[in-house]
């Protein structure tokens, strides 16, 4: 079987590093990286626990697919409580850290405590240590990396760290590694930066074995890798394109949140979509996009290398953002660029390389820098406070702020409490664009229903990545649905959250669901680990860790109330596009959902749906 | 006929697919430590270049070896070690100018590409096409068509 059936607790308080056998029953029920960390987490960790004491954990995790022949079998999240949301948060990376942590013989790393100075976790292989970071804080994860690849000469170690952000307590900064695939979102770096813990270093030379039916293996992974070659999505349009295939596609459907969600359609979405990033610039010639590039393992290559324009007012002067590095995703490229009304392709990516380089997440960024604009607009904040003139639309105000976030300074400060507690702030809390306190991503839930639901619903507040009806409601993917209408997207939004649940947990990449379903991901698992992974136990699992999750949340406090949407969306209609007139129908969807999920009416997973999923 | 293997660094993602499939085929784990390709990742400006031996006629590695562990196989033109043989002295692996035969720790013996007896599990694995293993006469043939294409386009000759 594939997983390394081990884990490291590493205690920062006390210091120690222990070797743990994996609980190999919570593996049987909950796979791997989501499911079995967060079954860990809810399982030592009081859900009332403060996010930044040191009675909260952070759980590093890999799944059992991560560091085998399995396309994108590169992926581990990290589990904890979050500060952005008070929520349960998971977020996932690709990369090649992963991997590398599951070939040095380890599923996961549990840190707890507190360490009382700043130190970096060195694991080789079976060894592991903490050791001094003192000379790294108030360094970006571009230093960090290049600094203990030299001290350790050893150019083949992985890193992932935090950068100035976590460490001076932006509520949303992120886990960097490999220089640009990020733990993303709901604030887990800001974790690790409060348990004075820098990086995390790994060489693993042991490798990934023990498949169950090796043969079985490498023929089921062969044929999963054609299903991806052979689909327009992971086959085409996600290697040339990106994620940013999308900017076009979404702005024309009439779903794209613009100017902090006043409008849902961008006039300048053409600017900072995947063709702008083709083509040639007009100053030098040459185009954004350099190349792409792929995650350990993956078939797809969904990735963007990127460079600046060398004379762009961001980077004149700056020769260390003229290389090539992590270029615009489409949630990256819509929340620093739509969201504020900002079309300067190159502005976007120089933000993004500082959200990279400093490790804060893209979207709470650049979706609070809309609501900053709008009050800037309103004359609710001025000049005087923000350091800079910023109306929507102003690259220079988005650049600006994403330094001052990078550092920890000015009115960046404020920024990086994310979007719920600026505008509580300065007394305008329906101006934030979240849910559970975490912003959206670049959906509009006026224009594509199901994702309304989606997000109120998701367990570490509004994202795209725990259901993704845009598939079908946009893609059509695995089957057509309208995306103005709130019937069955009950249903769809149940399925979606299920069956990511169970690819989080298996070491894949979600991006593989364009193409591929439980169908594919089930002969993968089956061949490679002990265990029952048919496709619908597979659900069940998925279904198991989703009630898991929620659980945890309403012991944190959460109710049926939080799982709702800003008034925007609920009573301003869409102004343009197909969706014009419509406002989301959550009240429509949302008691169907709790009726489907087994739920009663307060949010709560009944006893008889507790019983039927084992929790 | 003989084949070689042939890179053509531009379609490589860094992916590792190739890295997996070489220590699997030859260690049976999915371990990139024990690739005998490595894919080179040069960041500041995004080329990814997937490098390994490329079977020197008069192989530098095979001449050093003081006990002739180092063998050709007829059938591929592979220069292969011979495990029983080798002694781990690696003056292969400071004679090699490419760098391409390395010491592994485990087993006490040195390394290197013997192109799979003819079935190279790197080009099978790799998805985009950046690995093929083609005619050892022609591994140009495929970049002399893309400039063939170019003149055929151009508009005026001279
Ligand atoms: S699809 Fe994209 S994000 Fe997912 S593993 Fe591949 S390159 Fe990484
Ligand atoms: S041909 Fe075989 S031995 Fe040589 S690099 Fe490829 S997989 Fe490894
Ligand atoms: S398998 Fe192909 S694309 Fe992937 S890293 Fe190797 S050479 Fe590059």
């Amino acid at each position: 079987m594939t997983w390394a059936k081990k884990l490291l607790r590493v205690n920062l308080s006390k210091g120690t590093c222990t070797s743990e056998p994996l609980n190999m029953e919570w593996a049987k029920k909950y796979l791997g990286q989501r499911g079995l960390a967060t079954k860990y987490f809810v399982s030592e960790v009081d859900p009332k626990v403060d996010p930044l004491s040191a009675d909260n954990k952070l759980i590093f995790a890999t799944g059992p697919l991560t560091g085998t022949m399995a396309s994108t079998g590169g992926r581990y999240s990290v589990i904890t409580k979050g500060p952005l949301t008070g929520a349960i948060a998971c977020s996932n990376s690709g990369g090649y850290w992963g991997a590398e942590l599951k070939m040095a013989g380890w599923d996961m790393i549990i840190f707890e405590g507190k360490s009382a100075k700043p130190v970096y976790l060195n694991i080789q292989n079976d060894k592991a240590e903490l050791l001094d970071a003192a000379d790294l804080w108030g360094k970006t994860t571009w230093v960090t990396e290049e600094t203990l690849k030299k001290k350790h000469q050893d150019p083949l170690m992985r890193v992932s760290s935090i950068g100035r952000a976590g460490e001076t307590g932006a509520l949303f900064a992120c886990v960097v590694n490999d220089l640009h695939r990020a733990a993303g979102r709901s604030g887990v770096g800001t974790v690790m930066g409060s348990k004075n813990l820098k990086a995390i270093t790994v060489r693993g030379t042991i490798g990934v074995s023990g498949i169950k039916d090796p043969k079985a293996f490498m023929a089921a992974t062969k044929a999963a890798k054609k299903v991806l070659a052979d689909n327009a999505v992971t086959g085409q349009g996600l290697p040339k394109f990106g994620t940013q295939v999308l900017m076009n596609v979404i702005n024309e459907i009439g779903a794209m949140p613009t100017r902090n969600h006043k409008d849902i359609q961008f006039e300048g979405a053409k600017d900072i979509s995947a063709e702008a990033m083709h083509a040639p610039r007009k100053t030098d010639g040459k185009p954004n996009l350099v190349n792409n590039q792929a995650c350990f393992g993956c078939t797809i290559a969904c990735g963007r290398i990127s460079k600046i324009d060398e004379t762009h007012y961001t980077v004149v002067n700056k020769p260390e953002y003229w290389g090539a590095s992590g270029g615009l995703e489409y949630e990256a490229a819509w929340a620093l660029g739509s969201a504020n009304g900002v079309n300067d392709l190159e502005a976007l990516t120089y933000a993004n390389f500082i959200c990279n380089e400093d490790a804060f997440d893209p979207i709470s960024f650049g979706a609070t820098v809309g609501a900053v604009m709008e009050l800037y607009e309103m004359g609710v904040l001025t000049k005087e406070q923000l350091g800079i003139e910023a109306p929507f639309g102003s690259a220079k105000a988005l650049t600006f702020f994403a330094e001052q976030v990078a550092r920890g300074e000015g009115f960046g400060k404020e920024i990086g409490m994310g979007s719920k507690r600026l505008t509580a702030k300065y007394g305008h809390p329906n101006l934030s664009m979240s849910v559970k306190g975490q912003e959206f991503p670049a959906y509009d839930g006026r224009g594509i229903q199901g994702m309304g639901l989606a997000y109120a619903t998701s367990n570490r507040g509004a994202c795209h990545l725990r259901g993704y009806t845009v598939a079908s409601e946009v893609l059509g993917i695995p089957v057509k649905t309208d995306p103005l209408v709130t019937e069955g997207k009950a249903g769809l939004v149940k399925a979606f959250q299920d069956a990511t649940a169970a690819f989080d947990s298996s070491g894949t990449c979600i991006f593989t669901t364009f193409a591929w379903t439980l169908q594919d991901l089930s002969p993968q698992l089956a061949a490679a680990c002990e265990g029952d992974w048919s496709v619908e136990n597979l659900g069940v699992v998925g279904e198991r860790i989703w009630n898991m999750e929620r659980q945890f949340n309403n012991a944190a406090g959460f109710t049926e109330k939080d799982d709702t949407l800003p008034e925007r969306l609920l009573k301003e209609p869409a102004k343009t596009g197909p969706a014009k007139g419509l406002v989301s129908g959550l009240d429509k969807m949302l008691p169907e959902y709790y009726q489907l999920r087994g739920w009663d009416t307060g949010g709560k997973p009944t006893a008889e749906t507790q019983a039927r999923l084992g929790l | 006929m003989q084949k070689s293997l042939h890179i053509d660094p531009a379609k490589c993602t860094g992916c590792l697919q190739c890295e997996m499939a070489c220590s699997y085929e030859n260690y049976g784990t999915f371990n990139t430590a024990k690739s005998r390709i490595k894919v080179f990742d040069f960041h500041h400006t995004g080329r990814k270049v997937p490098y390994t031996c490329t079977q020197c006629d008069e192989a530098w590695c095979m001449h050093a070896c003081p006990v002739e562990a180092i063998k050709v196989d007829k059938s591929t033109g592979a220069k292969v070690v011979i495990d029983d043989v080798c002694v781990g002295c690696k003056v292969c692996t400071i004679s090699c100018p490419f760098g391409t035969v390395n010491y592994v720790q485990d087993t006490g013996k040195v390394q290197k590409c013997d192109l799979c007896g003819g079935d190279p599990a790197c080009a099978d694995a790799c998805p985009t096409g950046a690995i093929t293993y083609v005619d050892a006469d022609w591994t140009g043939l495929e970049r002399m068509k893309q400039w063939a294409a170019k003149l055929d386009n151009a508009p005026k000759a001279g």
